[in-house]
């Protein structure tokens, strides 16, 4: 009987994920352009793509080693943007930790912001799923979207040296994270941690290494942290 | 902008495959049912919103494209993107409005 329940959660996952192709698919399509143009070949960008499987941390990757960055603070700068599905990492523990840990290491390297958005909020509204339904959720939320991404890139792969400068494919990857970045900005320490991180990268521009990008991620990381609990303390005494 | 160099890109493409599988699995893997102090996961909150805006602020106020010197359509594009994606919480809405905004301005100015 559970294995059903499982089969019916699993493809309510894969519906729920489903409409994220079309943010999975154009993302995936732009990094494989991005990368060609930097010089990858195909080998490169499919190994890249299906290894790493992080989109962001991938242009950031590519940007930086486009401007000549030292190999360490290229890894350590892609490695901080991807500092996130470590959170997601976390926050998921308390719904899946009691799983296999050959099923924990699966959902590992599948943890992007869809599946983790997706689960979280049903795993919340469902608290009676089992442990075994809650993976086969979360398996079904990026069964659509995986695919799509690898092809996705493939395409961006081969048509990529195709695509004129006119189309300023420069401007992309701002516009795509830009994008991603309004959507997350829900609450006034979020906003405050954003301010605070473009007001430092502006000001550490001309640090040697591109180092700017971590000293501003971290300063606006704790800027963040530090208004909550400021924020938490005042409605506290009010 | 350089040529990257193929050994240095494998080199970056094995370590961030590892890295990145390994903050993946750190938590879920590793630490499984124990709990986390609540300091570390309130810095994790914020580190996506932190460090994406910090990568792209320089390459808005002073684009590649145009060798450095700010330019009116992919200021106004990064500005459209941004809104657009803070009042529809709709990425793709936003996309194409930034996209929109950009081809739009440099068709007029250029």
């Amino acid at each position: 009987m559970s294995f059903t329940t499982s089969k019916s959660v699993y493809w309510k996952g894969f519906r729920d994920g489903a409409p994220f192709i079309m943010v999975a698919a154009p993302f995936g399509t732009l990094f494989g352009v991005f990368a060609t143009e930097a010089g990858l070949n195909l080998v490169q960008v499919m190994t890249f793509t299906a290894t790493v499987f992080a989109g962001a941390a991938q242009f950031t990757a590519l940007q930086l080693l486009l401007d000549d960055t030292p190999t360490l603070i290229v890894l350590l700068s892609a490695l901080a943007v991807n500092l996130r599905v470590a959170m997601y990492s976390a926050a998921l523990t308390p719904y899946l930790g009691a799983a296999p840990l050959w099923q924990r290491a699966v959902a590992a390297y599948f943890t992007v912001d869809q599946s983790y958005a997706l689960s979280v909020v049903r795993f919340e509204t469902e608290p009676d799923l089992t442990v075994p339904q809650r993976m086969a959720y979360f398996f079904g939320t990026v069964t659509p979207l995986a695919p799509a991404w690898y092809l996705a890139t493939y395409l961006g792969a081969v048509l990529g040296t195709r695509i004129p400068e006119s189309w300023a494919l420069d401007f992309a990857l701002p516009i795509t994270f830009l994008a991603m970045i309004g959507p997350m900005l829900r609450t006034l320490p979020h906003v405050i941690a954003a301010l605070v991180a473009i007001v430092t990268a502006l000001l550490t521009a001309g640090v040697p290494f591109n180092l700017g990008l971590l000293i501003a991620g971290t300063t606006g990381m704790m800027a963040g942290a530090q208004a909550e609990v400021m924020l938490a303390r005042r409605n506290k005494n009010t | 902008m350089t040529e990257i160099d193929p050994s240095t890109m494998w080199i970056v493409i094995v370590g961030l495959a590892f890295g990145s599988f390994g903050l993946r699995f750190v938590f879920i893997g590793l630490v499984g049912d124990r709990p986390l102090p609540d300091w570390l996961l309130r810095h994790l909150r914020y580190t996506a919103v932190a460090i994406l805006p910090a990568l792209i602020a320089p390459l808005v106020i002073w684009p590649q494209a145009t060798g450095g010197q700010p330019d009116v359509p992919r200021m106004s594009a990064a500005t459209v993107a941004l809104a657009a994606g803070y009042w529809s919480k709709n990425v793709l809405v936003a996309i194409f409005s930034g996209a929109g905004t950009l081809y739009g301005l440099l068709y007029l100015l250029g």
